[in-house]
């Protein structure tokens, strides 16, 4: 059984090495794009294991347009950029935001959506979102998020931050009262928390964060740095979706308001 | 909330997949160990120096460590080399990297069992077997190979329930073994102590299960040794 | 390799580094207070006396320190009563699970290694001690035990090399330890290969330094054994 195994799975490395030049650059008949599957309502997991959300079905429907092959990889956070620079898969679609440190390392297409972050802390709190208001307080949020950055660099040396792997992590914690609030991205927060059965206890407070600075230019695909030829066929499939109707038919079934930040569609 | 009993076939899959990870691991590990004991044994200096350069940089850094630097870094340098070298992406799952990873640590572990139990074998016996005729191979096979497997088979067991606990850092980088079932099983019942109880139960199972199976193999090994 | 990298991020790993040494120093203290009795008890011949802590030895040996360290983070909070009493500021804490999860698995492992030492006092030892009229507890505190604790020695420091090794866990329960720094290095900047060779070149200096200490310790204790 372990030889087999292992032998199944040296031949399977093989067999994949030897399906060498059938991935010829700049055709892009066939892309893989990595996603992250712990970031509700934009990428989760079903019991079943299959992956489902606003980035997925955005993914699936740039494909269709691009006329490309498409298969999904899943990546947890902590490694999405590496393995795209590892070749694993040739873009993320997974509500990445378009910053300046990142796009050191990775090039990035126009945005696809772009939504406030927001703080949230337990009902009967009453925290006032400040220098002041936040000293000594514990901060939960994803590590290596555009929201760990911001509370980073400006509430760093006041309050106390505890990074976690995934969002859903975060989420756990505050229910078992580690934290005191969180910082994530407003709608993966409300849907993937305060609507649902543990997270009732909780609300946002304070204002809307956008500095770009921080919070970027929304959020967007990445590729390789100097794949134009993907970019450009990304922002080409993002433009005709947001013209014709399809990206406002996946959005609705998500989201009661526009979460591409501004208006579509002329 | 759903009930905690349903959730035993997904645990116990979970425990499958440990049991083969620790499996493949060691298999990787005996291999390792024996390439390992080989050059700290042989005449050249370079094969002594890299051996030992192995068993002491893995046995001084922590397993999770070198985990998690094989499956995030060990993908990007697979991949750069395997790009020039004009290969399509080479795809690194979280089995095959903690096979490798484990494989690897417990390598520079029975790199030390294995030169022990080598060392243990009488010279004598190894010259006596060289004045009979008998090729090298032939005097690993027939002399060194069995004596060497009881001398090192105590320290190997060692090894192997280390290697079992070890295993559960796996699900650090994603792969859905026991432990990483447990957490999400418990994660949607709300009872996370139930769960990592019944996998920590598993474990002392395995370990026990080990146990025995190691003894009698001991006692097999020792068939041709008087003890009294 | 990025340097630079490195190089801006040191005090965060020193100030990892700080965390992993106050967490394992703090345990192995905790630990051998909790394991000199341990290993006392279990020497006992009355299973009233032994079982219990044989049965703790057991678990905490037989199982993974993750595992034992999800139990008391994640699983202590499945129960109202102890959510509600006034322990359980303790268990919020993730410093406090990991440092409660060390010092209960390193005791574990150093009441093994100390039954064992102490089952292997020489008779000749206990019967002039006997001889000389001491009590049973002076017998104990003059002659078994400090005659145990050399011979424990170098299982012992084998066993801190362990609990440091093992610590790097209580990165995953979000504290920054020199692990800890490693993820958030790598996580900011992509670099898997700058932010975990430098952790482990920490946990590297640390083992060589254990080991280098112990070694003087060893001389020291058994200084009256050496051939002049």
């Amino acid at each position: 059984m372990t030889r087999k195994t292992f032998v199944a799975a040296l031949t399977a490395t093989a067999m994949m090495a030897g399906a060498a030049g059938s991935a010829a650059a700049d055709e892009w008949d066939t892309i893989r794009i990595g996603v992250e599957g712990a970031y509700p309502p934009f990428s989760q997991v079903d019991s079943g294991g299959a992956l489902s959300g606003f980035d997925i079905e955005i993914a699936n429907v740039l494909c269709d347009e691009i006329g490309a092959e498409c298969t999904l990889v899943q990546q947890d956070w902590d490694g999405i950029i590496p393995a795209l620079l590892a070749r694993r898969y040739d873009a993320i679609v997974a509500s990445m935001s378009i910053t300046e440190e990142r796009a050191k390392r990775v090039d990035f297409t126009d945005k696809y959506y772009q939504t406030p972050a927001k703080f949230a802390a337990p009902k009967d709190a009453e925290v006032e979102i400040s220098r002041e208001g936040l000293d000594g307080k514990t901060v939960g949020v994803q590590r290596a998020t555009i929201h760990d950055n911001f509370i980073s660099e400006e509430f760093g040396d006041t309050v106390d931050i505890r990074r976690y792997a995934t969002q859903d992590e975060a989420y756990m914690d505050a229910v078992a009262g580690r934290v005191d609030l969180l910082l994530a991205d407003s709608v993966t927060m409300a849907v993937g928390f305060l609507e649902t059965e543990e997270g009732e206890g909780w609300e946002f407070v304070g204002p809307d964060f956008t500095d770009p600075q921080y919070f970027g230019e929304g959020v967007g695909i990445a590729v390789r740095p100097g794949e134009d030829a993907l970019r450009e066929k990304f922002n080409d499939a993002i433009a005709a979706i947001l013209a014709d109707g399809r990206y406002e038919e996946i959005q609705n079934k998500y989201f009661d308001f526009n979460v591409y930040g501004e208006p579509y569609g002329e | 909330m759903q009930n905690a009993i349903d959730f035993m076939p997904f645990i116990l899959t979970g425990a499958l997949v440990t049991v083969q990870l620790a499996l493949a691991s060691v298999a990787l590990a005996i291999v390792l160990g024996m390439l390992g004991a080989t050059a700290k044994l042989s005449g050249s200096l370079a094969l002594r120096s890299v051996a030992g350069v192995y068993t002491t940089v893995i046995r001084g850094i922590p397993d999770l460590v070198l985990m998690l630097l094989i499956f995030y870094g060990g993908q990007i340098a697979v991949n750069e080399i395997g790009h020039s070298l004009g290969l399509a992406y080479i795809e690194i799952d979280p089995f095959t990297a903690g096979t490798l990873t484990i494989g690897f640590i417990f390598g520079a572990y029975m790199t030390e069992s294995f030169r022990g139990g080598i060392l243990a074998v009488p010279r004598g016996e190894i010259e006596a077997g060289r004045a009979f005729g008998m090729s090298a191979v032939l005097v690993f096979r027939r002399i060194t190979l069995p004596q060497m497997v009881r001398h090192a088979l105590p320290s190997f067991g060692n090894n192997w329930l280390v290697l079992v606990k070890t295993t559960a850092l796996v699900s650090v980088i994603g792969l859905q073994d026991m432990v990483f079932r447990a957490g999400q099983a418990g994660g949607s019942t709300r009872q996370p102590f139930t769960f990592y109880l019944v996998v920590a139960l598993i474990y002392l199972l395995i370990t026990a299960v080990s146990q025995v199976a190691l003894s009698k193999a001991e006692r097999r090994f020792n068939v041709g040794v008087r003890t009294e | 390799m990025d340097f630079t990298i490195i190089l801006d991020n040191l005090p965060l790993y020193v100030q990892g580094l700080w965390i992993t040494i106050q967490l394992v120093f703090l345990a192995l203290c905790a630990g051998l207070v909790l394991a000199v009795p341990t290993a006392l008890l279990l020497t006992s011949k009355n299973p009233l006396v032994w079982g219990l802590p044989y049965a703790y030895v057991y678990f905490f040996r037989g199982t993974p320190l993750l595992v034992q360290l999800f139990l008391i983070y994640h699983g202590m909070g499945q129960f109202e009563t102890i959510r509600e009493s006034f322990i359980w500021p303790i268990f919020r804490e993730a410093y406090w699970c990991a440092l409660i999860a060390f010092s209960l698995n390193t005791g574990a492992y150093t009441a093994e290694i100390l039954r064992g030492a102490i089952n292997q006092t020489p008779w000749g030892e206990i019967e002039a001690a006997k001889a000389c009229g001491m009590r049973k507890v002076t017998r104990y505190r003059r002659i078994i035990l400090p005659s145990a604790f050399r011979r424990a020695l170098p299982a012992y420091g084998n066993e801190v090399i362990f609990m440091l090794h093992g610590s790097a866990v209580a990165s995953i329960v979000t504290l920054v330890d020199i692990l800890g720094a490693g993820r958030i290095v790598n996580a900011r900047y992509f670099a898997p290969w700058e932010a975990y060779v430098t952790s482990g070149l920490f946990y590297l200096c640390l083992t060589f330094a254990i080991v280098y200490f112990f070694k003087l310790w060893e001389r020291r204790w058994s200084a009256h054994l050496r051939t002049r």
